[in-house]
């Protein structure tokens, strides 16, 4: 499923719709409800996310077959894990559908095509029973077939239904119906173009609302000719996914993949869906009577290479393939190993093991780098892939053989509840799979209770937990005690950007007395978990470590003791300030907010490739790094692979970045910065609370604070500033799960990389245009170090970073700017942005505007702040941990 | 809302809320036999009363008003109705469905007279009286018979009129609040929540509605199969004033429910265990300190708004768990995060 379009929306199964499934509709029909279930189950385990359940037949009395199929499913745990979209053109079996739903479901659907007083009624009970509802684009006059009918009804709908039925918006789920294409009337030719343009509009302009549709109603032209209708659905799909719908009814088992679509017969697919041509009906008319006549394909020429170690014996083969990480040959030449070895693990012993200890050799010697031990694990994996069956096959022959998995050991790895990031995990798990580790990677916003679980239904021997954002730590230092408190023995490592030695020395060792060790990088964990898993070494590490660790608590609590805080009050004597009568206050063009979808080929030039380099682990200043003498080689070929990859990404539209900007009328009010609806300032829109410096400086240096930088309120003057999301879309880890499908770890890591770079260069991007917009910038004339350097007037600081280290502001920011509705970015419970490759921050236009760090705070600002806020000082201490210069008191007593 | 709900949502914003404890273990320490039961009234009735607890509202109404007294004594800011079966549908086991609206009533009365004995001991003092609203002994999601899946021993209709006589009853008496609790099966709860609206659109007024879930076993399911942020996404339609756990369980055992339901919900959580889990013979070992040291664990992490006891819990144990939580800050809710969670038996998010 993962590795074809599908991944991108929720996936709801049509099968066990009688209009839709002669094979549902005669088991329905003759009473065999067994073979009815056993459709709904086959829906399921080819990867609907829904099933769609529909009975309407004239013969049949469609309400006690709802009930009774409903109650059939509901005591099929396989099949009702799934949530139901009950289907049907009458309310009355609607109704009686949604009587037998324990679960939520969707309604499908209602309409205001009986008129707005019984489409409320319907709504409201609709809620009352606890479902979400499908509205279709039908009202008093008919079907909306135009963009612009489309919109009207669906503007309409979501009006009446938000405002007048107290209908939850994200409740809402819109058909915009999907109508017949290349039917020979023209005025159908724009039926394609007409429901992506009205599914953009609608996501852009009605919050929170969904877009559905049933896909197969596009392709009834071509009844009878399946591989050209599985091929227009997949390409009408790629581009409504990309306008925005969120979910569709398909058939689960028969979703292709675009980019695998011929292009001779997605070009003329594409020209009907997308109206490009006159003649494009009769175009795709003659290609699939073609394609029907002939079924078959034209091969492709191979291009030249150097095959001449292809010469070589098989175990040579294997390992020039482990070590150039080519997978070409991996299949064939695996299985020729296997066909002459006594066992197939023979093979993973022999020469598959000895081409990874070489790569592991070079790796350790650094003469290979981590992208291309990436590409060793890649072909690694497919290799074990194949012999999998074999030594399954092996152990059920002789169960007694007692032979099996001789793994190294076992470990855990998850990124921690809350937290979306996991690149620097996924490529640990690759180095330790490649040392022979089994490794179990529970994926990302991992509970600790799952994790502690898993490991011990796993028998792992080392626990890794990994995170980026800083509430993470906290997370780990509760995997810690929970650790602790179930008994647990084993050794937990941490790992991520968040994390310090010092910090896992103060805050989480102390917390798992079995020993917890911070792994730097990856090119460090393999020889910290084989010490640890070392009967021989492993007392000796751990009391190293220990021993280190507490060094660190020492001098941590020397150096905490050692430096003077300023008093809040001090510290905001020492402001920075201007001359606000005269300071130049710029103003936007506009006001309120925008949202902007923004091609990959405009962000690429905004990109800031250093860090692209450092995820890799090649370190080094972009782009001398390119002619470094020792790592200038490979980072060459990184980078050729990653714009090869980046030119795909950007021709097949796999990510779609998305912005949203806003600009407000505000003034500084103490720390805070208010927001106002206008330059009357009468009504206040939002606050922002900022953090101040508290560290004593060096005489006539000021103590920062983000509000600042803004024209305070008894000033008379009025200032502005801006506010932003941007992301590179949930695209980055769709595809990168295609490639994690395909076993293809090195370019799943490189899509991830690759999303982050783009967020980052749109953050960049927009951050140029809110310059301009500004006024300011458009007389900026940077060149592109320049601009990667910030040598601009501005800054566009985020919350959760050091100028304002409370990720507690990033709600009230999205907030502000609707950003879950316009770029689909939301926030765990952690505060981490989600998708993971988005960015948010602030636009600050004052000219002495710089980034800094807040440091550490004293408890007379964290109690301001946490009233500021209104927040409990708990929590207030609980978010900004890390910046704390005191222990919190333990609030065991009142 | 009406004057007396502001009180009680005050409370909240002030500090963890105190649930009583069981009915059921207190009522058999009174050792009553049939003719209790009974009484004068229904001293000829045709079928046997004894086990009928929320008849003891009308029966014994100096028993039930006693031991409501000794929760809120030891420290409970809202007590329960007994009003755990008084619905047509489960009263039908003792021949009693005429007079459920009558059980209702009573069994309001008697709450708040113990209320108010209470608030007259300690001038200004506020307790509450929560309308306890069941699970029923028939389900909508289960077949009753294994070799007819699709069979129900009830109907939806029959269960959404048996919840609305009981809620009319119940607000009509005047209930600060309504707990639907100890729910097993989800569907019966929404039917119960969706008998809830219709009875505030009908009379024009609201009350919080609460929402308790039990989870079986160690599976982390409810009995039908649902996991807990399932269940939170089927009951979130209904706004609650609060989701959390009750019954089948000790804390101990609640405990990884209890943390996730406090990460994922929108509003206030609530927590009344079990005594343990039941021992050989049935009955209930934790001690007051025990579930003291579990709940104020709970507490300590942030994760309770209300927070009691359940089957086999006394006095004695709400008095120790009072105690536990005191020191600590009640849960804040979290801002809703607007997301589209559906449900089967499993959550199904859509951002």
């Amino acid at each position: 499923m993962s590795s074809n379009a599908a991944s991108q929306f929720v996936v709801i199964g049509e099968r066990t719709n009688i209009t839709g499934s002669p094979k549902f509709a005669r088991a329905i029909k003759e009473g065999d409800w067994n073979a009815c279930l056993a459709i709904a189950r086959q829906q399921v385990e080819s990867g609907a996310n829904v099933i769609d359940v529909n009975v309407d037949e004239g013969l049949i009395d469609s309400e006690a077959t709802m009930t009774k199929f409903l109650n059939l499913i509901a005591s099929e745990p396989e099949i009702s894990r799934v949530p139901v979209m009950i289907d049907s053109s009458k309310w009355s079996v609607l109704e009686a559908g949604l009587r037998c739903l324990q679960g939520k479901g969707i309604v499908n659907s209602i309409s205001l095509k009986d008129g707005e007083a019984e489409f409320l009624r319907r709504a409201r009970l609709v809620r009352r029973y606890g479902a979400a509802a499908v509205v279709m684009a039908f009202d008093e006059q008919g079907q909306a077939a135009s963009c612009a009918d489309k919109v009207r009804i669906c503007t309409r709908a979501y009006h009446l239904l938000v405002k007048q039925a107290g209908f939850p918006p994200e409740d809402i789920v819109f058909d915009p119906n999907i109508l017949t294409v290349a039917t020979g009337i023209e005025e159908h030719n724009g039926y394609a173009v007409d429901f992506f343009e009205a599914t953009r509009i609608i996501k852009q302009t009605l919050p929170h609302a969904k877009v559905s549709g049933g896909v197969s109603n596009v392709s009834f032209s071509f009844r009878g000719n399946n591989p050209v209708r599985e091929a227009m659905h997949t390409a009408f799909l790629f581009h409504a996914v990309k306008a925005g719908m969120d979910m569709a009814i398909v058939n689960a088992g028969m979703l292709g993949v675009y980019e695998e679509i011929p292009k001779d017969l997605l070009e003329r697919i594409e020209d009907v869906l997308l109206n490009r041509r006159p003649d494009a009906t009769e175009r795709l008319i003659q290609k699939a009577e073609a394609l029907k006549a002939e079924q078959g394909g034209a091969s492709k020429g191979e291009s030249k290479e150097d095959l001449s170690w292809r010469q070589q014996p098989v175990a040579e083969r294997l390992k020039h393939a482990l070590v150039k990480g080519v997978d070409a040959y991996i299949d064939q030449d695996t299985e020729e190993a296997r066909a002459s070895a006594a066992r197939p693990l023979d093979v993973i012993e022999g020469p598959l093991m000895d081409g990874m200890r070489v790569v592991g050799d070079l790796f350790g010697a650094g003469k290979m780098f981590l992208p291309q031990v990436v590409k060793s694990a890649r072909v690694m994996k497919r290799a074990v892939a194949w012999l999998t069956p074999f030594m399954e096959e092996e152990k059920r022959q002789a169960l007694a053989s007692g032979g099996a998995a001789r793994a190294q050991g076992k470990v855990l790895l998850a990124t921690v509840k809350g937290d979306v990031h996991d690149i620097g995990k996924n490529i640990v798990g690759v180095v330790l799979a490649c040392n022979n580790y089994e490794v179990t990677d529970l994926g990302v916003m991992v509970s600790a209770e799952k994790i502690l679980s898993t490991a011990k239904e796993t028998g792992a021997h080392v626990i890794g937990l990994s995170g980026l954002i800083t509430p993470s730590l906290d997370e780990m230092v509760h995997v810690a005690k929970e650790m602790t408190r179930q008994g647990f023995t084993v050794p937990l490592l941490v790992g991520g950007a968040t994390t310090s030695p010092a910090h896992t020395a103060v805050k989480i060792a102390p917390e798992y007395e079995p020993g917890v060790a911070h792994v730097l990088d990856a090119s460090r964990v393999v020889n910290v978990v084989s010490a640890l898993l070392s009967p021989e070494q492993k007392g000796a590490f751990v009391a190293e470590t220990k021993r280190k660790q507490q060094a660190l608590r020492v001098d941590f609590a020397e150096r905490r003791n050692a430096r003077k805080l300023l008093t809040l009050e001090q510290a905001r004597a020492r402001r920075f300030t201007c001359d606000w009568a005269k300071a130049d206050l710029p103003m936007p063009e506009w006001f309120g907010v925008r949202a902007f979808d923004v091609p990959v080929d405009e962000v690429v030039p905004f990109i800031d490739w250093g860090p692209f380099f450092n995820a890799w682990e090649l370190h080094g200043a972009f782009p001398r790094i390119l002619e470094d003498a020792v790592v200038g080689a490979e980072a060459r070929k990184l980078f050729a692979d990653a714009k090869a990859l980046l030119a795909r990404i950007a021709q097949e539209k796999r990510f779609a970045p998305k912005a949203v900007v806003g600009f407000w009328h505000c003034n500084a009010v103490g720390d805070d910065v208010e927001l106002y609806a206008d330059a009357s300032r009468s009504r206040v829109l939002g606050r922002f609370s900022m953090l101040r410096q508290q560290a004593e400086k060096t005489q006539g240096e000021v103590n920062l604070c983000l509000a600042d930088f803004v024209a305070p309120k008894d000033c008379g003057r009025v200032d502005a500033m801006g506010g932003f999301v941007v992301t590179a879309g949930a695209g980055v880890e769709a595809f990168a799960s295609e490639f994690k499908a395909k076993l293809d770890d090195y370019q799943a890591i490189m899509v991830q990389a690759l999303g982050d770079r783009i967020a980052e260069g749109l953050a960049e991007l927009l951050h140029q245009r809110a310059r301009a917009w500004c006024g300011f910038g458009k007389t900026e004339d940077l060149s592109h170090e320049q601009l990667i350097r910030e040598q601009y007037r501005g800054i566009r600081p985020a919350p959760g970073y050091p100028a304002c280290p409370d990720h507690t502001e990033k709600p009230a920011l999205l907030a502000l700017l609707d950003a879950t509705a316009h770029t689909g970015v939301a926030l765990t419970e952690s505060m981490a942005m989600t998708p993971a490759s988005s960015v948010s921050g602030w636009y600050f236009n004052h000219a002495d505007a710089r980034y800094f760090g807040v440091g550490k705070l004293g408890r007379d600002q964290v109690e301001d702040y946490a009233r500021r806020k209104g927040l409990t000082l708990e929590a207030a201490e609980r978010w900004l941990g890390p910046n704390l210069d005191y222990e919190p008191r333990e609030r065991t007593a009142a | 809302m009406t004057s007396r709900s502001q009180p009680f949502e005050q409370l909240f914003f002030e500090r963890i809320v105190i649930l009583d404890g069981a009915m059921g273990s207190m009522v058999q320490t009174y050792k009553l036999e049939e003719p209790d039961f009974r009484g004068e009234r229904f001293k000829d009735h045709p079928h046997d009363l004894k086990g009928d607890n929320d008849l003891l509202c009308l029966t014994r109404p100096d028993v039930i008003e006693a031991i409501h007294l000794q929760y809120l004594d030891a420290g409970a800011d809202v007590i329960e109705t007994n009003t755990f079966n008084a619905t047509t549908i489960s009263q039908a086991d003792y021949r009693l469905e005429p007079i459920v609206r009558e059980l209702n009533l009573a069994a309001v009365a008697c709450a708040q007279r113990a209320v108010a004995a209470a608030e007259a001991k300690t001038p200004g003092r506020r307790c509450f009286v929560a309308g306890a609203v069941g699970p029923l002994n028939r389900t909508l999601s289960l077949s009753p018979d294994v070799n007819r899946p699709d069979f129900r021993a009830v109907t939806w209709d029959q269960v959404v009129t048996a919840y609305t006589e009981q809620v009319r009853a119940l607000l009509e008496g005047g209930v600060d609040a309504l707990l639907v609790e100890t729910i097993f099966d989800t569907l019966n709860a929404k039917a119960a929540l969706f008998a809830i609206e219709g009875v505030f659109e009908e009379t024009g007024r609201r009350v919080p509605v609460m929402v308790s879930v039990t989870i079986t076993d160690r599976s982390g399911r409810t009995l039908s199969g649902q996991t807990i942020a399932a269940f939170y996404a089927s009951v979130r339609h209904a706004r609650p004033f609060s989701v959390g756990i009750n019954c089948a369980l000790g804390g101990a055992e609640m405990r990884p429910y209890v943390e996730e339901l406090a990460g994922l919900a929108e509003c206030r959580i609530s927590c009344y265990p079990n005594a343990g889990l039941p021992n050989a013979f049935g009955g209930y070992d934790e001690t007051p300190e025990d579930m003291a040291r579990v709940l104020g664990d709970f507490a300590k992490q942030g994760w309770l708004n209300l927070v009691g006891g359940c089957c086999g819990s006394t006095p004695a144990h709400i008095a120790a768990i009072a105690q536990a939580v005191k020191a600590h800050a009640p849960h804040a809710v979290a801002p809703p995060v607007v997301a589209q969670p559906l449900s089967g038996l499993e959550p199904l998010t859509i951002r």
